[in-house]
């Protein structure tokens, strides 16, 4: 059996708000019976089209699938649109006091069906803008957008998350390599998690942010593995390296070194960073 | 009402006879069988007579052709491992996409080390194309595993026929037994598979012990090496109570089927499965119902989820199985209800129910009776109902 807490288990057996509203303002419908979970989301606003002031719900889906819709029903009910559109898949998590990572997918199908309600009610569009576009996962439908929103939102660094989040890859697998190239893509963009220093870094600076960098974020991984790197030298944006141990022979060292040890130096020392291995 | 076990595909509760049987060999006859003194001397013998009562309940001519092992997915790896390592790459192996994980990550295993492996398909009702199975065995020297009867369905194979096809082709035949053993009659001297793997736990002896058929003159790699210990064909000193409590609980399986009590647990199942398909909407039976396991019945509740249904039905006492998504460990259905072709409006709502011995019809008429209830309570939370 999973490890579900009480709370989820509590709004699977008790589930909150089943049903549908008569004239509601807004409809999010997210998920089909071929993914194994569905959501169909309803809410109702005041007189003056401000506050929610019911939400309605129904679900196709797991234990989790159902308590994290009646969560959100919970949750929206007496927030202002802005509010609601603010909630995270996070929030609902944390309102169920934590789900399973396989089943973080449940709280992103309440967010999702939540965006896709709110957008109906301003557009009267049935599908919100994150649902359409390039399928990336053609066993479960799951978008480009979709795949680098649940990124952003839940700072997800694995393939393994992404799916656990939103199930992209969880099929055939086939598109495992393509989601992997979205979070490297993705997570180039974001921004990092410690600001950038303002005025230019001195070189002595430079260098010992890089060797910080090399040290907690890149090295464990390539331990893992039986290798290791070496930082040899700086010269202005080019970073030079040469890889040690299973790196110095692995095919796939190229595809390291561009996606781990550049994107990370990018991440934490400077957007410009260019990577290269000493050949000599 | 206490708790209803409808899950006995998975696992069984251990018979207290077996329990009984198995105690002294804790207690007193604790001894290693490979021992020069009489701790272990002693022991030797009722090894022997577990392996007698073994090849008693399979048919086996002789007891020395049965090697016991740690369980099914042991005897299942042993018999692919130790044929393809025998017998080269030049053997294509040919399985079939509804075999437990055991043999389809054996054979993919192979696949990856330079052998042809072939899964063959299966059709809605879950029934081999033996069609597919000649055309493949055509082609050159081959080793061939199906199961005996598929463990989310209940679908039996027709496994004379089977082997009758693969022998002809001057193939090697072993099955995956670890269903079928200790519910159907089954004779290996009328049925000339090569090797038979079964399980303890699926027919009332404790986890942890199982045992293969190897019948004699099969050329096989060892898979487990280190001392001599039967006849050298599986290292490791033996399970001694283990292998007891197995024997014990096939000499009580062989009695079980010789009175004809699988009948009498056929018709609980039967009456549960009307029950179900009367009283419940939209509900259908996957596979092949006139050749199924007499315990067994896999039923699709259509528009509603497996795993709601189980916790549903766990609070109130009852453990079942289904082949959901969110229940098979994966994102989606089972691999056995996709090789089948169940439509997605019914594989994730696919629930199975497997019965024993020990199963009464109190307990049958309680799930019937309290079933329409979950499925309703789901039906009105569905957007599709």
């Amino acid at each position: 059996m999973w490890d579900y807490t009480n709370k989820v288990m509590d709004h699977f057996r008790n589930p909150r708000n089943v049903g549908t509203i008569e004239n509601p303002d807004g409809v999010g419908d997210v998920g089909s019976l071929a993914c194994g979970d569905a959501l169909r989301l309803m809410f109702k606003l005041d007189n003056e089209k401000k506050k929610i002031t019911d939400a309605k719900f129904q679900t196709f889906g797991c234990a989790s699938a159902i308590a994290s819709s009646s969560a959100l029903t919970e949750m929206i009910k007496g927030m202002t649109l802005e509010e609601a559109g603010n909630v995270t898949n996070q929030n609902i998590a944390d309102y169920l006091g934590g789900l399973p990572d396989q089943k973080m997918h449940c709280s992103v199908m309440g967010k999702e069906a939540l965006e896709v309600a709110i957008e109906n009610y301003h557009t009267g569009k049935c599908s919100k803008v994150i649902l359409e576009g390039e399928v990336i996962c053609k066993c479960f439908g799951v978008t480009r957008k979709e795949i680098e929103h649940v990124i952003q939102e839940n700072d997800l660094h694995e393939v393994d998350d992404v799916m656990n989040y939103c199930k992209a890859g969880g099929g055939c697998g086939g598109c495992k390599p393509d989601i992997a190239e979205i979070i490297t893509e993705v997570r180039a963009e974001m921004t990092p998690a410690t600001e950038a220093p303002q005025r230019k870094m001195t070189i002595v600076e430079k260098v010992r942010l890089i060797e910080e960098t090399i040290e907690r974020e890149i090295r464990p991984a390539l331990q893992k593995d039986g290798g290791d790197l070496d930082f040899v030298d700086l010269a202005g944006n080019k970073v030079v390296v040469s890889f040690r141990g299973m790196c110095a022979q692995c095919k796939s060292a190229q595809f390291t070194m561009k996606d781990v040890v550049e994107a990370k130096l990018r991440e934490f020392v400077s957007k410009d960073i260019i990577v290269e291995e000493d050949k000599a | 009402m206490k708790n209803i076990y409808l899950d006995n595909n998975a696992t069984t509760c251990v018979a207290p006879e077996v329990i009984k049987e198995m105690m002294p060999y804790f207690e007193e006859l604790w001894g290693n069988p490979s021992s020069m003194h009489f701790f272990g001397g002693q022991v030797q013998q009722y090894i022997e007579l577990a392996r007698a009562q073994v090849a008693e309940l399979i048919g086996a001519a002789d007891p020395s052709e049965i090697v016991f092992t740690s369980c099914g997915t042991e005897s299942n790896n042993m018999a692919i491992y130790g044929v393809a390592e025998a017998l080269g790459s030049g053997y294509k192996i040919i399985t079939t996409r509804v075999e437990h994980p055991a043999i389809l990550a054996t054979c993919r295993h192979f696949k990856e080390h330079g052998h042809e492996v072939v899964e063959i398909g299966v059709d809605g009702n879950g029934r081999i194309n033996l069609e597919e199975l000649k055309k493949e065995l055509s082609s050159g020297p081959a080793i061939v595993s199906t199961m005996w009867a598929n463990n989310e369905t209940g679908v039996i194979f027709p496994i004379d026929e089977i082997c009758e096809i693969v022998k002809n082709a001057g193939g090697i035949f072993h099955t995956d037994a670890v269903q079928a053993v200790g519910k159907l009659s089954i004779n290996v001297s009328e049925t000339p598979v090569d090797m038979l793997s079964l399980s303890g736990h699926k027919i009332h002896a404790p986890k942890g012990i199982g045992a293969i058929y190897i019948r004699k003159g099969t050329k096989l790699k060892t898979f487990m090496t280190g001392g001599h210990q039967e006849r050298g064909r599986r290292a490791g000193t033996e399970n001694v109570p283990y292998i007891v409590g197995l024997g014990k609980a096939c000499n009580m399986a062989k009695e079980f089927i010789a009175s004809g009590q699988e009948t009498t647990v056929a018709k609980l199942r039967d009456k549960l499965e009307q029950g179900i398909l009367a009283n419940c909407l939209d509900t259908t039976v996957n596979g092949d119902i006139a050749h199924r396991l007499p315990n067994t019945t896999n039923i699709s509740f259509q528009y509603i989820e497996g795993e709601s249904i189980l916790y549903h039905l766990s609070d109130i006492g009852v453990a079942a199985s289904s082949g959901s998504a969110c229940t098979s460990g994966s994102l989606e259905p089972s691999h056995v209800i996709r090789a089948m072709g169940v439509p997605f409006t019914s594989a994730h709502g696919s629930t199975r129910f497997s019965l024993s011995r020990y199963t009464t019809e109190k307990e049958i008429d309680y799930v019937i009776e309290n079933m329409p209830t979950i499925a309703n309570r789901l039906r009105e939370m569905s957007p599709f109902v």
